[in-house]
Formats: C-alpha cells, structure tokens, sequence
C-alpha cells in the first residue's frame, strides 16, 4: 500500500497494472524534474554562450572556466555538492529545486556549447551587413543571428533534452521521489524487484522515443533558413 | 565647399602589414568615385574603414565634418558605439556576396533596418520598401526569400536594403564580382541610375573598366596602400600618365 494504492502480486500483469498509479506520480515528479531542469538549462546556457562572446577576457576567463567545470565534474558529485555542502553555509533548498538545479547546471554547460556552435555559424557577412545598416548589437543577435542559429541548434538540444530525462533517476540519491525511487520502495516492501523496475525501464523508452519523435517532427517543421521572430 | 570625406595622413595596419600608409583622400558630396587597381591594393579597405568594419590605427578621418576617433576614445575605434553610430547613419553599403537576411522575405531585409533603427512605423517602411523595390525592379518579389532570388535580384535588393537608410555616401565593395556574367547588367543598370541622384554621394570598388569610365567623376588608381593615380574617367583611361596605371589597365582591358 502506498499513496492509498495497494499491490497485487498474484500474477506479473496484475502486480503491474497495481503499482502503474503509484509509479505515474513518481513519472510526474520525474516529468517536471526534466523540464525545470531544461529550462533553466538552456536559459543558463545562453547566457554562458553570450558572455564567452564578449569582447573582455575579464569575462570571457572566469565564464570558459565555470563551464569546463560544470563540464568536467560528473553530475553525482554536483548534485551531492549542492545537497549536503550547501546547508553547511546556510543554505538550504528542497531537494527537487536542488536537483533540477544541478541538472541544469550541468546541461548549462552542454547547452552553451550548442548555442556557441550555432551563433559562431552565422557568417561574418551577416553581421556586417547588420553593422551597415546601424542595427546595435542586440538588435542583431535578436533579429539576424538568433533566428537563423535555431534550427542549427534544436537537434543538438533536442538530444540533450533525451540525455537529461534519462538522467534524472540520479535525484532519488538525495532523496526526490520519482519513479525509479518509487519502482525501489515497493521492491522494498513486498520483494519483488522484477516488475516495478523493468516497467520503469519501460515507461523511459517510450518517454525517450516520444520525445526523439517530437524533436524530429520539430525539425522538419523549422524552415532551414531560419525563423524571422514577429 | 567642404569635402563630405576626407582622409588625412590615415594608416591602418593588419598586424605587421600595412595596408594604407599616410593616406590621403578626400571626396565632395554628391561626387561618383571608383576605386580600382590589383586586389590587395587597399580599395576595399577604404569603404570597410568608411562603414566602420575597420578600425585604422593613425591619421584623421571625418565624415561630413565628425571625426570617426573621439579624443578620449578607447577600443579598437578609439571611439564609443554611440558615436560610431551616428557616424553609420550617414553611411551605406553594398557587399559583394549581398548578405542579405536569408531568414526574412524581400520586403522584410528591406524595411528591418528602418524600423528598428529609424523608428518609421511599419506602414510607412513598408511604403518606401515598396518604392524602392520598384525602383530596382523587383516589387513583385517582396513576398520571396534571398534563396528564391537570382544573385543579380539578391544584389538589387540588397541595393534598395541600403538606400532604405537613406544614407549620404553610399559604399559599394565590388557589387557584381559574384555574380554570373549575365547578370552583371542589370546590377550595373541600377547602379546606373543611382549616379544620376544629385547628393548621394558613391564610392565604387570594381574590376567592370568600362561602367567605370561611363558613371564616375573621379578614377581612383590604388596600388599597394596608396592613390598611384586619380582624374577624370575619360583621361585615366585613355592616357595614363604612371607606368603602373598603364600596365594594370593593359592587364584588365586586355
């Protein structure tokens, strides 16, 4: 019995068909770890990406170094970093915030390289041509460079946003619930490991095929060219 | 009357080369100047330093009186983005692959600038998009995106895109150099029609000898960072006085 829902065990397919509702709130939390955490993923990331573009080595330095450190460092060690060190200096936060925050912090990092890749392929011309015609430069990123670097950079997140989702069972080591947590509590309880973890295992395929799905269907969608914003 | 440009003593280095070397050049309002000579002479690197894609390291340059280095300017520049601005928005320019905005339609590239920089309302940008669109004779491409167009109609476009701003000089860094030789015609054709406006001042780099000598005032022969040669058209042409010039122009004229 848990969230009100009890087990049957009699036959795999019914033990299943039990444990599915406790398993979908686990999907829930596991859901919205993957979008918190991508959102501020790619919001981070951009803002990482724009600063190494700028023209000062004073911000350029410390902003490439803060990458290859998020980069570099495997994400158990961030996320423990940020659930057990930062309490010792005051600061504590729940851990669902704590762990879409590492995996968005850690994703920053890829996704910076992604919108690096995509802005560096906007030629030279276009920015003069920019230049020429006195738009400033955040009139360009928005309006010349920003349209034309998405559809270069959708696939790349796009894999990244699949990578993310299967990472996100890593949160139940600092205790979040979501399902892998939840498909544990019940092998916990009544012994049987078999059915709850293999349908986990299944409910993340179909997650990560309809997401990859999703992403094609976007990129055939997004003209080549570009995407001219209002 | 005072020189619209005017370049003194300006040097401006790439590293250890030097591309122009104590230049000297001044241009009046309304004056049609082409710039020829080998590639590599530094004619290019005129219009860049005009439009402000280059920065030059000494000398003197004013637009229309405005110095392009403030006194207490820093930066490359040696001038703040603001200034630089100003000094941009008296100025055009035509590249040789056009960079246009692949990502918008025709009528788009043409009123983006307008808008955001002008402030015109939509409705009024669109209007003089138009028009200037008819003038290049391509209104009824409005609707296109760059890819759907000929090279010959992005160049146009990218003509009309420029006087949209309406700038006093207009810069055109060798506007038919990428273009099929059949469609060198109709960009030189509108080019044409440009040096029949009164004010607008032009500067040409081009390797086309012949349009040269019908729409300037004023040929320019360059040769390693500097002006070998200058007059009419009609004497460059056909009597240069310097070896250099006459053995250049035998090369290109063939």
């Amino acid at each position: 019995m848990m969230y009100g829902f009890a087990w049957d065990t009699s036959t795999p397919l019914a033990y299943a068909i039990s444990i599915l509702p406790i398993l979908g709130i686990g999907l829930i939390v596991t859901l919205e770890a993957t979008v918190c955490g991508f959102a501020i993923a790619m919001g981070v990331g951009l803002v990482f990406a724009l600063l190494r573009r700028a023209k000062s080595r004073l911000i350029t330095w410390p902003v490439g170094l803060i990458v290859e450190f998020l980069r570099d460092t495997p994400l158990l060690i961030q996320l423990f970093f940020l659930f057990y060190v930062l309490p010792q200096f005051g600061i504590v936060l729940p851990a669902f915030l704590t762990g879409a925050l590492a995996l968005g912090l850690q994703y920053s990092a890829y996704t910076s390289e992604v919108y690096r890749a995509g802005l560096e392929a906007i030629g030279r011309g276009q920015w003069e041509a920019a230049t020429a015609l006195n738009l400033t430069r955040a009139q360009t990123y928005r309006d010349v460079v920003i349209p034309q670097a998405i559809p270069r950079i959708v696939p790349a997140l796009g894999n990244y946003l699949v990578s993310m989702l299967k990472d996100t069972p890593v949160l139940s080591v600092i205790t979040v619930v979501d399902m892998l947590n939840l498909a544990n509590l019940i092998g916990d309880r009544t012994f049987e490991y078999l059915v709850p973890l293999s349908l986990v295992g299944l409910i993340f395929l179909i997650l990560t095929l309809g997401c990859s799905a999703l992403i094609h269907v976007i990129e055939r969608v997004l003209p080549k060219r570009g995407i001219a914003l209002r | 009357m005072n020189p619209i440009i005017r370049f003194s003593n300006v040097t401006k280095r790439f590293g250890a080369l030097t591309v122009l070397r104590d230049f000297d050049f001044e241009v009046k309002q309304g004056e049609k100047v082409t710039l020829i000579g080998p590639s590599g002479s530094g004619k290019s690197t005129v219009l860049r330093i005009l439009m402000t894609l280059e920065p030059f390291q000494e000398g003197t340059l004013t637009l229309a009186g405005m110095p392009y280095h403030e006194p207490d300017g820093h930066g490359p520049f040696k001038a703040r983005e603001k200034h630089l601005r100003q000094i941009r928005s008296h100025v055009g320019m035509v590249f040789q692959s056009f960079n246009l905005f692949p990502h918008m339609t025709v009528l788009r590239n043409v009123i983006e600038a307008p808008v955001r920089v002008l402030g015109l309302s939509r409705n009024e940008a669109e209007c003089r998009a138009v028009d200037l669109l008819n003038m290049v004779g391509l209104a009824d491409k409005k609707d296109h995106y760059p890819s759907q167009l000929s090279g010959g109609q992005q160049q146009r476009v990218a003509i009309a895109r420029a006087l949209a701003m309406r700038p006093r000089v207009l810069l055109f860094d060798e506007p038919t150099s990428a273009l099929d030789p059949q469609l060198v015609g109709e960009v030189l054709g509108v080019i044409r029609s440009l040096a029949h406006e009164h004010d607008l001042t032009m500067l040409l780099v081009t390797h086309e000898m012949r349009f040269a000598r019908e729409v300037s005032d004023r040929v320019c022969f360059f040769d390693k960072g500097q002006i070998v040669e200058q007059g009419e058209p009609e004497r460059i042409f056909s009597s240069p006085e310097q070896p250099r010039t006459r053995e250049f122009l035998a090369s290109v004229l063939g």
